[in-house]
């Protein structure tokens, strides 16, 4: 909150367009612990203003989880079974995308403007030369399962807007959240095209034991599997002792 | 209560682990099978992905055949000469396995291998159990008619002889360090231990006495595991110290519970009991592969993508 606050204030002071974006994030870190169950973030904000309100202003909050490769397998039926047959290559989509809009998005995102600032799912996920002859129908089914799981979402009018002035909206984030910095960006909307943008980072990352596993888990391979042994080893043995304890 | 699985990087219910551990480790008590074949399908449907919960189910296994083989020492039913030759296949068959688990996992063909594999040996070995104990049941009720078991095979004509004591048997060392093998591919490429294929391999093809085969076959599955787990780990990055721990206290209990309970059913309704269980993952499994899945695609991506 204090944090929030201050960036309040100091962007009060700078010099402003027509109509600037305020923002304030219920937290700017998401700590993944051993009883992690998802979180819920709450963006929150002003749009502020130099002249009268022309009106007719919309806002889109888009939330990003880190861009990573992914694979898209299509199984077909071989021999009587289904098997893995064409695979496409993704270069990047992100890990979790929600956007929160304040109207409906077809009506208030022009078609060029979604093309570049990269609002909608389609146009965020990079796919480049995927060796396959319909890559939509593999970009589709990637939207498709990841929407299936809740890491992809498109709330129309989630995004409370008064008086076209103060904005807010929660995000509920899933369980299955992978580490990175998420990208949260705001836009101002008004007849189609941006009027303002703001961007901000959340942190997610793991922290405590969870962290420390996984880091030796990736940096000391051996020793994570040396460790593992030696716990079940541990564990053999204690349950072995314990119940032969308990059958004298 | 859900827990955040580090490796995984998922969030899964801490009780419903918990209760694969425990059931699994009921029917390890009940059966002295190792359950691994139960648990990584279990682990498929719980969410876990199948990388994670094959090289997982094979720490698991390292704890449960410990504590299961300390009782079998104490009894002297090891035979540690024909357990370390089976070790030596397979310590060889486990990095064959993880080699091809790595190759078909760039191939995007994990899913199909672990599942063909599951269908043919937990069909072929149920099936043959079941029969098996059928004919045995029959039998006991007509006492005097027993059982001829054949002695000399093909076996007998290998080269390079050697005495195994405890099992009272002196033949080559090439049909249990050709056992040995197999049974490491499969601990590789199913994370099971193997000891439901290993265990008929040793009475049937090597004639080893049954009161030492369960031991040394645990003796054997310890090592061949904890060094799948190793390359697991090391390779791939899959294994869940978390999961592992989780499945262990359940299997740990659910080991005790079993063993009370099978003390009660006789041996013959035990193995037929089994058989159809092992009968039922199998047709599961097999429908998996020839029903038309609900979604046709699927997404690799972080675990070999």
């Amino acid at each position: 909150m204090i944090r929030a606050l201050a960036l309040l204030l100091g962007l009060a002071a700078a010099p402003l367009a027509a109509e600037e974006i305020v923002l304030g994030l219920s937290q700017d870190e998401v700590a993944i612990t051993a009883t992690f169950d998802g979180d819920d973030i709450l963006v929150f904000g002003a749009v502020k203003r130099s002249a009268p309100d022309p009106g007719g202003l919309d806002v889109v909050i888009a939330v990003s989880g880190p861009l990573l490769p992914a694979t898209v397998r299509e199984a077909e039926r071989r021999f009587g079974i289904w098997i893995n047959t064409a695979s496409a290559a993704i270069d990047a989509a992100p890990s979790y995308y929600a956007v929160a809009t304040s109207a409906p998005l077809a009506e208030i995102l022009s078609e060029t403007e979604d093309l570049r600032q990269s609002i909608t799912l389609p146009r965020v996920i990079r796919s480049v030369g995927t060796g396959v002859d319909s890559p939509a129908d593999f970009t589709d089914a990637l939207i498709r399962i990841r929407a299936g799981e809740g890491l992809y979402s498109l709330t129309e009018g989630a995004v409370d807007f008064e008086q076209d002035t103060l904005f807010r909206t929660g995000f509920a984030l899933p369980a299955n959240l992978i580490e990175g910095n998420y990208t949260i960006r705001i836009f101002l909307l008004r007849g189609g095209s941006v009027v303002d943008r703001y961007d901000t980072v959340l942190a997610v990352q793991k922290v405590g034991l969870e962290r420390w596993l996984y880091n030796l888990s990736q940096e000391l391979p051996a020793a994570y599997g040396v460790l593992s042994l030696a716990l079940a080893i541990a564990a053999g043995w204690l349950a072995s002792a314990a119940f032969a304890r308990t059958r004298r | 209560m859900q827990i955040y699985l580090p490796i995984a990087e998922i969030s899964a219910d801490a009780l419903l682990l918990l209760g694969i551990g425990g059931i699994v480790g009921i029917l390890s008590g009940m059966f002295g099978v190792g359950g691994g074949f139960l648990i990584t399908p279990l682990l498929f449907i719980a969410g876990i992905p199948p990388a994670v919960a094959v090289a997982t189910s094979a720490n698991q296994i390292v704890a449960s055949s410990f504590s299961a083989v300390l009782a079998h020492i104490r009894r002297r039913t090891v035979d540690f000469r024909m357990g370390s030759v089976l070790l030596i296949g397979g310590l060889v068959g486990s990095a064959l396995g993880v080699m091809l688990f790595n190759l078909l996992l760039s191939l995007g063909q994990v899913d199909l291998l672990v599942k063909l594999c599951y269908v043919v040996f937990l069909g072929t070995v149920g099936a043959l159990m079941f029969i098996e104990s059928v004919r045995a049941l029959r039998r006991s009720r007509r006492p005097g008619a027993r059982p001829v078991r054949k002695r000399h095979t093909w076996i007998q004509s290998l080269p390079l002889k050697i005495k195994f004591r405890v099992s009272g048997l002196y033949i080559s060392v090439i049909p249990p360090l050709l056992v040995g093998v197999s049974v490491g591919v499969l601990a590789a490429i199913m994370g099971v231990g193997g000891g439901f294929i290993m265990v008929p391999a040793m009475i049937y093809l090597l004639g080893m006495p049954t009161k030492v085969v369960i031991g040394t076959s645990l003796f054997q599955i310890i090592f061949v595991t904890a060094f799948t787990t190793m390359l697991h780990a090391v390779t791939n990055q899959t294994v869940d110290i978390v999961l592992a721990l989780i499945l262990i206290v359940g299997g740990v209990v659910g080991a005790q519970i079993g063993a009370r309970l099978g003390a009660r059913l006789g041996a013959e309704q035990l193995r037929i009991l089994l058989a159809l269980l092992v009968l039922a993952v199998c047709a599961q499994l097999a429908l998996s592969l020839l029903l038309r899945p609900a979604e046709l695609y699927s997404i690799a991506s972080g675990f070999g993508a």
